[in-house]
């Protein structure tokens, strides 16, 4: 009996294991070894290309920009859908979600429809000299839009679980709204928006198609870091490519390792 | 409802456990386990938690595999036999309700299995639902249940493949006190009336006591005793079976019975000295409460009424007591005390390593 | 992932005065700039020359190649996340091994690395140098290689806790009642895990739909032979056929967003039989 069940628990595993490493793992460890074929010096020289260094520049400034504004729009969103009765409350959760129904490319479009010169906002934005499209800040409201939902997600159910309680208490005692805001409500969600924070991160950081389509992708000036890899394959730099994804691959294996870091540390 | 008895077998379904040991690693579960069940009986195991009662409930089953020994059901060696080929029926403590099926599917569930034909199912379970009395529930969900409909529901879905044995897993332990009590007697009823071979693990000495025809006493993976109630109780193997069957004091390194507690005016050869806490009268007989001036040990006696007037004890006063000279008493090691600590982690059962049912 | 159940609001608690619609107005605010505006701009621009034009921008025989691909494409690859997704969550909660953990780990991976280097990571191995000749790059087999990369956490992390929540003494149970193996993976847990699996796969499925990072290098895009919806939107956009790119877009923006209140729809319906 055990042997028949031994046989399955084996095939099984044997099969997951199997298709992780083909999808996964070997994908990345090929990619691992061809990056370094030509030795790590010509790594290192291709990471220090003044575009290169340019375009992550531009990728770590659209992080720096999106994520704090995502945080404090994901704290107030959780606190509005989760502590407040207003009436469409409901449609603030489904728009807050649609960033993972929308293509990126189709995210790109729609930002220059609005913001690009023959946009909605286009001719004011004109006016007042201020250039979206093509240019910086369209290039961070597309990564804004990309991974707006994660913070909120990872503290609404945080905020819900808590309990409205230890609040209560606080204002028993005299707190004013801000101050228990600060007080009691921060600290007890703060897993929740380190989390998402994480997430927010990862995301913004790996945006590709939105970035493609609203930047223009003209090089040394509105690339950021993963635009930078695609222009280097499509010259026939492959070396340039593999090294720049190196670096995109070490950020998201390190927010990985951080997150699983954080649960261990929250246990 | 005699359709049910008319259709059991009447060939002996005894179960008899020969030298049965399990070990999950380095724990030993079940140490040299014998015991024979005779056929149609109801009997307990009792014992507190991390005796290996569950365990041996499930060896039988065959949701464990024992590490020596053997399982006869029947006089049948079980050893290559998986559970779903023992035809035992068995009702957990949690009902392990499949929540997403409706009552009379429940309850259906093992016919369907042996590929009965629809109307005769629904005959059956029917006949079922109405012995359990859950009648017109049958289309509801386990969550629309209480605790104790649920409980029903999971017996009748083990009744209803008419199996040799019943063993049911501390099966009232999820419940509230009266529902249980009510449960308890109802199990005892139904078993009067279904005659099947019924083990029962519980930690409760009362339910224990109340129901089963015999009563198995556990301890660390050991049986401590077998015997009916009465056995137990008069008769006590050792120290842990006197502690944990019926109420004991300690007095002077032993263990007596508190109706074996004899309250004296004045000192006299082997009383302990006591001040007198509470004395409560309850219609015919009475408890007085003591503590023992020494090291203030809780003790309490209990008198007739004639007995009590005779001594007229009052609160703060003192006394002297004694076992009585013919009573049952056992030597106080303090083994009893280990026993009953919540949560020791030495009997703590631990997780067993293999991944467990279907893979 | 699961998608937002609005929750119910706790009475008596409201956000104090001044800073509650402070709060109200700057979520919907940025909300509305950053994602309904364009949203709404898209669906405008879709039919600002008419519903006319819009059914000839969709129905356009590229268009149609590129629809027709992306979907039949995610649907597979649905399919077999449907199966292997529920296949690893099993393996991971079931089985025990040595290195368990980092292989859980493991699985977030498509969520942390950007797209681009999925397709430049992909193409290494299954493209034109790759060291066990696997090539496979320019095929409709490379789209569904790419999008089984980017969908792969989806169904796992969404039967995991039903998994890990599966009241084991319900197999026990079917199995004393005589049931094998089979039938109670079919009749006991799997529809224990169901809600899990819908969910896991309809957001893979919104996920597929709109993939354009890790398709790019590797699936060619060739239009009508591997040309996804996206690839095309981009196309449309480049060549200043803006109302084209608009309407497909439209397209798919229905259907994701179907998808999603699908899985919204089921997480009611679980939370509901909560007991």
């Amino acid at each position: 009996m055990s042997g028949e069940r031994g046989l399955t628990r084996y095939g099984l595993r044997f099969v997951a294991l199997f298709y992780l490493a083909a999808l996964l793992l070997l994908p990345i460890g090929v990619a691992l070894v061809k990056t370094f074929d030509d030795g790590i010096g010509e790594v290192i020289d291709q990471i220090t290309e003044p575009d290169a260094i340019h375009a992550l520049k531009m990728s770590l400034l659209t992080v720096i920009i999106a994520v704090p504004l995502n945080t404090i729009f994901g704290i107030a969103a959780a606190h509005v859908i989760v502590r407040s009765d207003m009436r469409f409350k409901w449609l603030i959760g489904a728009v807050i979600d649609m960033p993972f129904a929308v293509s990126p490319v189709v995210i790109g479009l729609s930002l220059i429809l609005v913001y690009g010169t023959g946009g909605w906002f286009g001719a004011d934005l004109a006016a007042q000299g201020i250039q979206v499209i093509f240019s910086t800040p369209g290039i961070v409201i597309a990564v804004i839009f990309v991974s707006l939902p994660f913070v909120a997600r990872e503290v609404i159910p945080v905020m819900q679980e808590i309990g409205t309680d230890q609040e209560t208490a606080a204002e028993t005692l005299g707190a004013s709204a801000w101050q228990t805001f600060y007080k009691i409500t921060l600290p007890a969600i703060r897993w929740g928006v380190t989390y998402g924070i994480v997430l927010t991160t990862a995301r913004a950081l790996g945006e590709f198609g939105a970035v493609t389509v609203v930047s223009g992708n003209i090089s040394g000036e509105t690339q950021t870091l993963p635009l930078y890899v695609s222009k280097q394959f499509e010259t026939f730099n492959s070396v340039g490519a593999y090294s720049a994804s190196l670096v995109l691959a070490i950020l998201a294996l390190g927010t990985l390792l951080f997150m699983n870091l954080l649960r261990r540390r929250e246990d | 409802m005699t359709d049910i008895t008319t259709n059991l077998k009447t060939e002996s379904h005894g179960i008899e456990v020969r030298g049965v040991n399990k070990d999950f690693g380095d724990f030993h579960a079940l140490r040299d386990v014998d015991l024979i069940v005779p056929d149609g009986s109801m009997t307990a195991l009792l014992g507190p938690s991390g005796s290996g009662k569950s365990t041996l409930l499930r060896t039988i089953a065959g949701l464990e595999t024992p590490s020596t020994g053997q399982v006869l059901i029947g006089g049948e060696d079980q050893a290559k036999k998986p559970v779903r080929t023992r035809n035992v029926g068995f009702v957990f403590q949690h009902y392990a309700a499949f929540k997403h099926m409706s009552v009379f599917d429940n309850i259906a569930f093992g016919l369907k299995v042996r590929k009965w034909k629809k109307d005769k199912v629904k005959a059956r379970v029917d006949e079922l639902i109405d012995l359990v009395q859950l009648t017109g529930l049958g289309r509801r969900y386990p969550s629309q249940l209480s605790g104790g409909q649920r409980q029903r529901m999971a017996l009748a879905r083990a009744l209803a493949v008419e199996p040799s044995v019943l063993l049911l897993d501390e099966p009232f332990g999820a419940l509230d006190a009266k529902v249980r009590k009510d449960l308890r007697t109802w199990l005892r009823r139904l078993h009067d009336e279904v005659h099947v071979t019924t083990i029962f693990v519980t930690h409760d000495q009362e339910e224990a006591m109340d129901i089963a025809e015999q009563i198995v006493v556990m301890n660390e993976g050991q049986i401590e005793q077998t015997g009916s109630a009465t056995d137990l109780y008069d008769r006590p193997a050792n120290e842990f079976v006197m502690g944990f069957v019926g109420e004991v004091n300690s007095l002077g390194g032993k263990l007596v019975r508190p109706h074996d507690t004899e309250i004296l005016p004045e000192p006299a050869p082997g009383t302990v000295e006591v001040e007198i806490d509470r004395v409560v009268r309850l219609g015919f007989s009475g408890r007085v409460e003591m503590l023992t001036v020494p090291d203030k040990k809780e003790v309490w006696a209990q008198l007739t009424r004639s007995e009590l007037e005779t001594l007229d004890l009052e609160s703060g006063a003192t006394a002297h007591v004694r076992p009585r000279p013919d009573a049952v008493t056992k030597d106080d090691t303090g083994a009893l005390e280990d026993a009953f600590r919540e949560e020791s982690p030495a009997t703590r059962r631990p997780i067993p390593a293999e991944p467990g049912l279907p893979v | 992932m699961t998608a937002i159940a609005a929750p119910r609001p706790r009475a008596g608690i409201r956000l104090p005065g001044v800073s509650g619609a402070l709060s109200k107005g700057l979520v919907v605010t940025y909300l509305s700039l950053i994602v309904l505006l364009p949203l709404a701009a898209i669906a405008s621009k879709a039919f600002s020359d008419g519903l006319g034009s819009f059914w000839d921008a969709v129905s356009q025989p590229q268009a149609v190649a590129a629809l027709k691909l992306t979907v039949i494409c995610s649907l597979i690859v649905v399919l077999i996340n449907a199966v292997m997704g529920t296949l690893i969550a099993w393996v991971l909660v079931r089985d025990e091994f040595p290195g368990k953990g980092i292989v859980n780990s493991v699985i977030d991976l498509p969520f942390a690395l950007p797209t681009i280097v999925a397709s430049l990571t992909l193409l290494t191995l299954y493209g034109k140098d790759s060291p066990f000749g696997v090539d496979v790059a320019y095929t409709r087999v490379a789209v569904v290689i790419a999008l089984l990369f980017v969908t792969l956490p989806f169904v796992v992390r969404a039967v995991q806790p039903l998994l890990l929540s599966l009241d084991r003494d319900m197999e026990a149970a079917a199995e004393s009642l005589g049931a094998g193996r089979a039938r109670i993976f079919r009749q006991i847990v799997f529809p224990n895990l169901a809600p899990g699996i819908a969910a896991g796969v309809a957001l893979a499925f919104a996920r597929a739909l709109g993939e354009f990072g890790a398709l790019v290098l590797i699936s060619g895009n060739v239009p009508y032979k591997t040309e996804v919806a996206s690839v095309f939107i981009r196309g449309q956009i480049e060549s200043d056929n803006i109302v084209g790119a608009a309407a497909v877009s439209v397209v798919l923006l229905a259907v994701s967003m179907t998808l999603l209140a699908f899985v919204n729809l089921i997480q009611k319906w679980g939370l509901r039989d909560e007991r």
